[in-house]
């Protein structure tokens, strides 16, 4: 967070396949899923809750080992976890015991005291955070927490950053600030930005391609929207709104499909 | 001037809910001696075999004055400190290596699992053997009363680590290391402290049991003398002693548990 321009690195994949369990107890979650994420760009995932998007994730993060296919991250083959990926987790993660700076600095590593330090209040304040960075997490509001765990997912200046339904368990008004301070950091960092949501709303808001997933057939990946719209975008522009229904209707007509083969 | 009446209000209202609860956290001990002196005052009990509340206070207050009954429960108090340290120390050294590892757990587990049944005062016979009468025997006693509550205790915390904790870590390529300092020991903490509780009364009861056999001086030995010489009074007091003595132990390790454990919120 050196203020200098990083640069995100670019997201291929190619024929991704992930199975758990073998044998009859099989069960091919993501299928033959091709997909770029152009180096600095909003790619956002949606789908109904279990057709996968967590697993894509969790993938991209180097905490799933075996799949089939090949990932590309920057110019190197994907290759389990790394600091050059910052994660966030649908909960915060915050470790109890740790204060909130605390936990932002257990994700640091080498530096000298004074340095961890004084990274950690860099990416605090850069979230709005730095008066609270003595508290213990059970003190802070949903959004706060959430707050935090950003933080902590960028004070390593990752090219790439992945975040899994991150503002999900949050009450309506936070989600649509968190929403925008999200844009507002991806707009210094420069950092590709892997987001899974199941908010349509969100993705539309937020992507620069939103990428529709569904369980069932032969690719999990069922489209690939551009959005091209100008930012800042008005929700309640005409194209927001088309764009946003096209989404849900098409995520319908999938389900529908599904239930018609079950 | 409102406001000011409603906060006094406010403050009589918190002080009547605090007293309420302390008439009713010590109810029961005050009918209990109620009842007791008053068997004693109709003469339906031998005082020799119940001796009355009022004649229990008039004893404790002269071995209380004389130096005795601080005499005794200050040995034995330090032979539980002694036993309690060593059982602390290597139950919860041992007990965060077997919970890191799977192999060492799984070669120690049928031994441990044999021995944890069998009661201290069981050991007694062979400690007399081993140590005869003088205090290494009652440390040990006391030792291997409060190592298997912290020892067991420890391994659950260690073993309940979040495995989405793992997750973060490896994310974070966080050094094994500085996993176990930063992420295990610290969760493992309240089930380490609930051992040393666990312990600590189990050593309290330990240290009168073997005072109770083989011992010239201790608070066992205290009861155990006077039942000799029919002072029923004397085993009171003494028997009360250690009820205090015990409570007070577990009001200060609590009380240390509260301090380590504050980032738990609503810890009360
Ligand atoms: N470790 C696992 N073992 C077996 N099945 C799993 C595992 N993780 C996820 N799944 C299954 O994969 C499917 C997709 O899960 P997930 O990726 O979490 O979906 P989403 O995040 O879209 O809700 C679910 O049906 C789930 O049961
Ligand atoms: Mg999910």
């Amino acid at each position: 967070m050196s203020g200098a321009v990083t640069t995100g690195a670019d997201i291929r994949i190619e024929g991704l396949c992930k199975t758990f369990g073998e044998g009859r107890r099989a069960a091919k979650v993501l299928r033959n899923v091709s997909l770029t994420v152009p180096a600095g760009s909003i790619a956002c995932v949606v789908g109904q809750s279990g057709c996968g998007k967590s697993t894509f994730l969790r993938v991209l993060a180097g905490l799933e080992t075996t799949y089939d296919g090949s990932v590309l991250l920057g110019k190197q083959p994907l290759h389990g976890p790394g600091l050059d990926r910052g994660v966030v987790f649908q909960e915060h993660r915050l470790l109890p015991w740790l204060t909130v700076e605390q936990n932002v600095a257990f994700a640091l590593k080498g530096l000298s005291r004074y340095e961890t330090r004084r990274c950690v209040m860099r990416c605090l304040k850069r979230v709005g955070l730095g008066s609270c960075a003595r508290q213990y997490p059970y003190l802070l509001s949903g959004g706060m927490a959430q707050r935090v765990a950003i933080a902590r997912a960028l004070v390593n200046q990752p090219k790439i950053l992945l975040l899994d339904e991150p503002f999900g368990a949050l009450d309506a008004l936070t989600k649509l600030q968190m929403q925008q301070e999200i844009l507002a950091l991806w707009e210094q960092e420069k950092t590709t930005l892997v987001l899974v949501t199941h908010d349509i709303d969100e993705a539309v808001f937020l992507a620069d391609r939103i990428v529709v997933m569904a369980p069932g057939g032969a690719q999990t990946v069922k489209e690939t929207i551009d959005v091209a719209l100008p930012r800042p975008r008005d929700r309640n522009a005409a194209a927001f709104i088309a764009l946003r229904k096209e989404i849900l209707s098409f995520l319908f007509d999938q389900e529908k499909k599904l239930r018609r083969k079950a | 001037m409102s406001r000011f009446a409603s906060r006094l209000r406010k403050q009589a209202l918190r002080f009547g809910r605090r007293a309420k609860s302390l008439a009713l956290y010590i109810f029961l001990p005050v009918l209990l001696i109620a009842v007791w002196q008053g068997l004693y005052e109709t003469g339906a009990v031998q005082a020799l075999l119940l001796p009355p509340p009022s004649a229990i206070a008039a004893t404790g207050w002269d071995l209380s004055i004389s130096g005795e009954l601080a005499r005794h429960l200050g040995i034995s108090l330090l032979r539980v400190l002694e036993g309690f340290a060593l059982a602390a120390l290597l139950g919860v050294v041992l007990g965060v290596g077997l919970g890191l590892s799977r192999p060492l757990d799984r070669a120690t587990d049928l031994l441990i699992q044999l021995i944890k049944p069998i009661p201290p005062i069981a050991w007694i016979p062979l400690t007399i053997l081993w140590f005869g009468i003088g205090e290494e025997g009652k440390v040990f006693i006391i030792f291997l009363g409060a190592f298997f509550p912290i020892l067991v205790n420890t391994m659950d915390g260690i073993r309940q680590t979040d495995v989405k904790f793992v997750e973060l870590a490896r994310v974070l390529e966080t050094s094994r290391l500085r996993f176990i300092a930063k992420v295990v020991l610290p969760g493992a903490l309240p089930s380490i402290m609930t051992g040393m509780r666990v312990g600590m009364m189990v050593a309290w009861m330990c240290v009168v049991a073997a005072e109770l056999i083989a011992a010239s001086s201790g608070v066992g030995f205290l009861i155990m003398d006077a039942r000799q010489m029919m002072q029923t009074d004397r085993v009171f007091v003494g028997m009360i002693a250690i009820g205090a003595i015990g409570k007070l132990l577990d009001v200060v390790l609590k009380k240390i548990e509260r301090r380590l454990i504050r980032w738990k919120g609503a810890f009360q």
